[in-house]
């Protein structure tokens, strides 16, 4: 059992709305340095909710986030981001006014520590060749690597990963595998919102499982076999 | 008497030169109002009377405080700027995530109480200022006289706006604003105050308005209404460029301004509504302007 104060990112009774409408309902998790963790369900579970919340992008919140154990709860999302935290969006955010290079450099730097430029297009060399295209002009998988890499730069420490392999070809998922499981060696922290949870084993050391805008079970990776029945009926799968 | 195609050459320059002067002031007030609205989803109907106060404030820096014409240029600009961050802050950002139409409508009626109060404290006769010495006179250049202070109108517009463009299309600043226009979300999680930067546009597109406004002074009378006869043709201009769209605001005021002028000398009676007819027919074929995406 990890001790409580090693959590990197604490969430405990987190609660979102979006307008009325009440989102999550008391979520509980937490990440420790140098883990992935992934956040699995089914559609509208709240997963996504749980990472715009984290990452101070949902309006009205309550609860605690707690970051390095600074509460962030009541901070907007560019002083959360300036604390050392980044997020890959599900929808990418590539931005079709920008150039790859430029979408590359945008996010500023946050803290020390990030990968230089050099380091970003060695683990992304399709990037450098693409730089002075336009980001949208990008495929699917490069725009998914673009927002990956975007974020290694700032020296943000923890990385919220939505969905990075939705929509991609098998080849191109298995890369963004290889990716996280290098950035995980380089001493990254990884919160990681997957559907795909065959994809989840093979690069996360915990799962969260998240129903109707709360946790209802936690797996440690080395149990997940024993745990697939389970896992398959909470996924509906 | 020199003439091209039947057109004596100082009839067809000069009104030329007035048309690339107009179109230097629409470029100018689109530019404004395309920052505006990219950024702020806000379509800045007071963007005339600021244009109006920035001649005001000039007017009044020199008759009160002897402010010459440069330091007009200077100052006019960041007051009249001030001025708008507080509109932004006290109003405008409340409309953000509404439709465009509250955002117009409050600056519509902004723009009404602003000339209202000008009208009310200085009449609408109009209020001569002088051209700075500096600029006074003329060159003859054979084929038509040009006045030097029109000259500077011309290169001061071209010059704001080709560096406006550059900033936006050329900096890393420029890129936070044009990432900022498509997500501004997202380019807050990044770390970047969004809610601060909206405020300076905001600022820096009323500074554009105030600074045309200084130039304008000396041409056209400093007038209440000087802004609410101008805003129309520069909101067509904007359509026809594109919403939002920089390079668009830029080439097509100057371009329109240009096809004014020479519709002055091939038609006249057609003058006053060229801009109009290019609007309709440009809504008719491409919707989202001339430079502008989608639709």
């Amino acid at each position: 059992m990890r001790n409580e104060s090693s959590a990197l990112l604490k969430v405990d009774g987190l609660e979102a709305w979006y307008g009325e409408s009440h989102i999550l309902h008391g979520m509980n998790f937490e990440v420790h340095k140098g883990e992935v963790v992934t956040l699995l369900g089914r559609n509208g579970a709240g997963k996504t909710t749980t990472m715009k919340s984290v990452m101070g992008m949902v309006g009205k919140r309550k609860g605690s986030i707690t970051f390095e154990g600074v509460e962030t709860i009541n901070l907007s999302s560019n002083k959360i981001a300036r604390l050392g935290v980044a997020l890959c969006p599900e929808e990418r955010g590539i931005f079709s006014s920008l150039t790859v290079k430029e979408n590359m450099v945008l996010p500023p730097i946050v803290k020390p520590g990030g990968l230089p430029l050099a380091e970003v297009y060695d683990l992304f060399p399709r990037l450098l060749e693409r730089g002075g295209s336009q980001g949208t002009k990008l495929s699917g998988g490069e725009q998914q690597m673009l927002a990956i890499a975007r974020i290694l730069r700032t020296g943000a420490t923890m990385l919220l990963l939505d969905e990075p392999t939705e929509g991609l070809a098998p080849v191109i998922v298995q890369h963004i595998g290889d990716i996280i499981r290098k950035l995980k060696e380089r001493g990254f922290t990884i919160l990681l919102v997957e559907q795909n949870f065959h994809f989840a084993a093979t690069v996360a050391d915990r799962h969260y499982v998240v129903e109707h805008g709360h946790v209802i079970d936690m797996i440690p990776n080395a149990e997940l076999t024993s745990n697939m029945a389970k896992l398959k009926g909470y996924l509906g799968v | 008497m020199m003439t091209l195609f039947g057109i004596p050459t100082a009839a067809l320059f000069g009104q030329l030169l007035l048309g690339l002067i107009n179109g230097a002031f629409y470029a100018v007030l689109s530019l404004g109002l395309a920052l505006i609205f990219g950024l702020l989803n806000i379509i800045n109907f007071s963007h005339g009377a600021q244009y109006m106060m920035g001649a005001f404030v000039a007017w009044l820096g020199l008759t009160y405080m002897g402010a010459n014409y440069w330091v007009a240029l200077a100052l006019a600009p960041l007051v009249v700027a001030a001025i708008g961050i507080v509109l932004e802050r006290t109003m405008l950002s409340r409309l953000y995530k509404l439709d465009h139409l509250y955002g117009l409508l409050l600056t519509f009626g902004l723009a009404l109480i602003i000339e209202g109060i000008f009208r009310q404290l200085y009449g609408i006769s109009g209020i001569p200022y002088a051209v700075p010495k500096e600029l006074a006179g003329g060159w003859n250049l054979g084929f038509m006289y040009l006045p030097i202070y029109r000259a500077w109108v011309v290169i001061a517009s071209l010059v704001l706006c080709v560096g406006t463009w550059l900033l936006i299309e050329k900096t890393k600043l420029g890129a936070y604003l044009r990432a900022a226009t498509e997500n501004p979300a997202l380019v807050q999680a990044m770390g970047i105050n969004v809610p601060i930067m909206i405020t300076l546009t905001y600022g820096f597109g009323v500074a554009l308005a105030a600074f045309a406004g200084v130039l304008a002074a000396p041409i056209y009378s400093v007038n209440p209404l000087m802004g609410s006869n101008l805003i129309i043709v520069v909101f067509a201009v904007v359509v026809i460029g594109g919403m939002g769209s920089i390079m668009g605001s830029i080439v097509t005021g100057f371009m329109l301004g240009l096809l004014e002028g020479l519709t002055k000398v091939i038609y006249p009676e057609a003058a006053s509504t060229v801009i109009f007819m290019v609007m309709v027919v440009v809504l008719l074929i491409k919707p989202a302007g001339l430079f502008g995406k989608g639709a």
